[in-house]
């Protein structure tokens, strides 16, 4: 594909769909092919856009009222019985209200709960930060048996919910509710704990993850447009395990790397690819972009990433400093 | 000083006009809820609480933490009203840089907690009673919960709390408006009959309108209704009260009024002030 069209592609906003709204119809279609299938939700079937959902498969969503941690530990239940529980819940309440149901009765009960938190990272823009979840890879990364995945478009999104379904163990799944450009082909080829590259280039590699991937990729093509520097860019949508194949690729191949998440910069995809790198022996010029720590800027989600240097300027105007040319 | 009834009145109908005019102008909010509360924080604020903007800090003020922080417009209103901020302030909701997020917070003056996950207001509040009694303080500690979010546990927890320690120098009102996002609260998960539950965990429990303000300026003057007990006003309201195509209708939680509806619900708050009920 030449630039110009992956240009377009990236910018045309009725070739995308949020990832919620995938993620909802994804659901559908592996619930009408499975009784077990049971969505637990509090309060949240409309922010989760599971209204069609309810209506066509009543007897397939248990909803808890406004209690995350009733509807973890319920889920944790269910799928002890042999139900392929999906609690779908804002990520903001699911992984902070409901941390230690996470972790004793999900992960270390090792219970095959699909935990799906909408709504992720500054979603919710202005509403604040009680509905951010910048915290959310950092303390589920350390929580043992308990895979994390963000999804960056349609594709990825309805690959991971579909191999997540299957999965038989705890598995934790964020998104946002933003249209996202279709940043692959037919489909991703998702593989669980395998990062894809999306776009090819050796000057640099951009990780990035979810939301992140987008702006990313429109910071490479900008790069070289601009720059004439040929940016790599990976969509890690599997957090943990982190794919250090790809990792260590990228950094033998390119001349410094960029981490981008909508996250804080503590604790995320940034230091877990810092550390992996540094404990096998790599080092190269290196950059996490996410939130700081710091009290976050009011604003949309666009807005947000703007003003933390999240969008695609943000993101080539570090790689420029990075790389130390102009 | 205390305003009387006609004026509460008059500032019931000017402040539901003026959440209408900032959500519009934001392109968001919490509508339903707002009016559900507005009447409520109308009588506290103006009647009840001893607060003042000249001294927001003053150790023996009474304390008001909404827990239902989603209807912060209702709140924002009230303190510009009281002068606490210039209204024009609110223009700046929910913008770029604003300190006006779509949620309370301590960047606002006179905003005591910062809420918006719910369930957290009543545990908060019980730990400023329970300061007050160790203080030997006067002042009284009241929250707004929804009705809604009293199926998080954690309010439950709390109430245990307040009751076993006597904090009679808390309240807690419910806005008992019968609707949460998904719908009526019967049907997602049923937190009735409240009145046995708060009595069962050893609360003063009555039950009023919330949206009669002689009613509640003379319930909320009265507490402790018990000597050693919390006490729980069920404040009986209707969602989206006083604008009628929004009242008891579950997508005005958070919908926006078009320019026809802000019209239309202009009109309605206008005219309810020529011809009282
Ligand atoms: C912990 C938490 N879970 C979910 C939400 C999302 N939420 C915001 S308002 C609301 C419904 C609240 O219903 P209710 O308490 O009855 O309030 P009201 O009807 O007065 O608006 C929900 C689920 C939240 N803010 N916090
Ligand atoms: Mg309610």
């Amino acid at each position: 594909m030449d630039i110009k069209n992956e240009e377009r592609r990236i910018t045309d906003p009725v070739m995308g769909k949020p990832n919620l709204e995938v993620f909802a119809k994804t659901l559908e279609e592996l619930a009408a092919a499975d009784r077990d299938l049971v969505v637990v939700t509090s309060d949240s079937r409309g922010s989760g856009k599971l209204g069609p959902f309810g209506e066509n498969f009543p007897a397939q969503i248990v909803e808890t009222g406004i209690a995350e941690q009733n509807l973890v530990g319920m889920s944790a239940g269910l799928a002890s019985c042999g139900k392929k529980v999906f609690a779908v819940s804002p990520a903001c309440f699911l992984t902070a209200r409901a941390l230690e149901q996470i972790k004793n009765d999900v992960a270390y009960s090792d219970q095959p709960v699909k935990l799906i938190g909408i709504s992720a990272g500054v979603s919710y823009g202005a509403l604040g930060s009680t509905h951010h979840s910048l915290h959310d890879f950092a303390v589920l990364r350390t929580i043992h048996n308990l895979t994390i995945v963000a999804p960056a478009d349609k594709f990825e999104t309805e690959e991971s919910v579909k191999w997540a379904y299957g999965y038989e163990h705890p598995v934790y799944i964020r998104f946002g509710k933003k249209a996202m450009p279709v940043l692959h082909d037919n489909n991703s080829g998702f593989v669980y704990g395998k990062g894809i590259e999306v776009r090819g280039g050796n000057d640099l590699a951009i990780i990035a993850t979810g939301e992140c991937v987008a702006p990313a990729l429109g910071a490479s093509l900008k790069l070289e447009k601009e720059k004439g520097i040929k940016a790599r860019v990976i969509s890690m949508h599997t957090l943990k395990p982190l794919d250090m194949k790809i990792l260590f690729r990228a950094a033998r191949e390119c001349d410094g790397m960029i981490t981008v998440e909508e996250h804080s910069v503590y604790g995320g995809l940034g230091e877990a690819c810092a550390s992996g790198l540094l404990a096998n022996g790599y080092s190269l010029p290196f950059k996490i972009l996410g939130i700081p720590d710091e009290y976050t800027v009011t604003g949309s989600q666009s807005e947000i990433f703007t003003h933390y240097g999240l969008s695609p300027g943000g993101i080539a105007a570090a790689a420029i400093k990075l790389l130390k040319t102009n | 000083m205390s305003l009387s009834m006609d004026d509460l009145r008059i500032k019931s109908v000017e402040y539901r006009k003026k959440l209408l005019k900032y959500i519009k102008l934001a392109g968001a909010g919490h509508t339903g809820g707002s009016l559900s509360c507005i009447d409520i924080l109308n009588v506290l604020y103006n009647n009840i609480l001893n607060i003042s903007p000249e001294l927001p800090d003053k150790p023996d003020r009474d304390r008001y933490i909404q827990s239902k922080g989603h209807s912060v417009e209702a709140l924002y209103v009230v303190l510009a009203d009281l002068g606490f901020f210039p209204e024009h302030d609110l223009e700046t909701l929910c913008r770029y840089g604003s300190h006006y997020v779509g949620h309370p917070t301590r960047k606002v003056k006179g905003i005591e907690h910062n809420t918006g996950a719910l369930g957290h207001g009543l545990s908060v509040s019980t730990g400023i009673a329970m300061a007050a009694k160790m203080d030997g303080n006067k002042y009284k500690v009241y929250t707004l919960v929804g009705d809604g979010e009293l199926t998080e546990g954690s309010n439950w927890e709390a109430a245990l709390t307040a009751s076993h320690y006597k904090l009679d120098n808390l309240t807690a009102i419910v806005d008992y408006n019968h609707l949460q996002i998904t719908g009526l609260t019967m049907e997602v998960c049923n937190t009735d009959p409240l009145e046995d539950k708060f009595l069962a965990f050893g609360w003063h429990v009555e039950n009023i309108s919330g949206h009669d303000l002689e009613e509640m300026n003379r319930f909320f003057r009265e507490v402790p209704l018990s000597v050693g007990k919390p006490t729980c006003i069920i404040a009986h309201t209707v969602k989206g009260k006083g604008v009628s195509y929004m009242e008891n209708k579950k997508r005005w939680h958070h919908g926006v009024p078009d320019d026809e509806q802000f019209n239309m619900a202009m009109e309605e708050l206008d005219s309810s002030l020529k011809f009282p009920e």
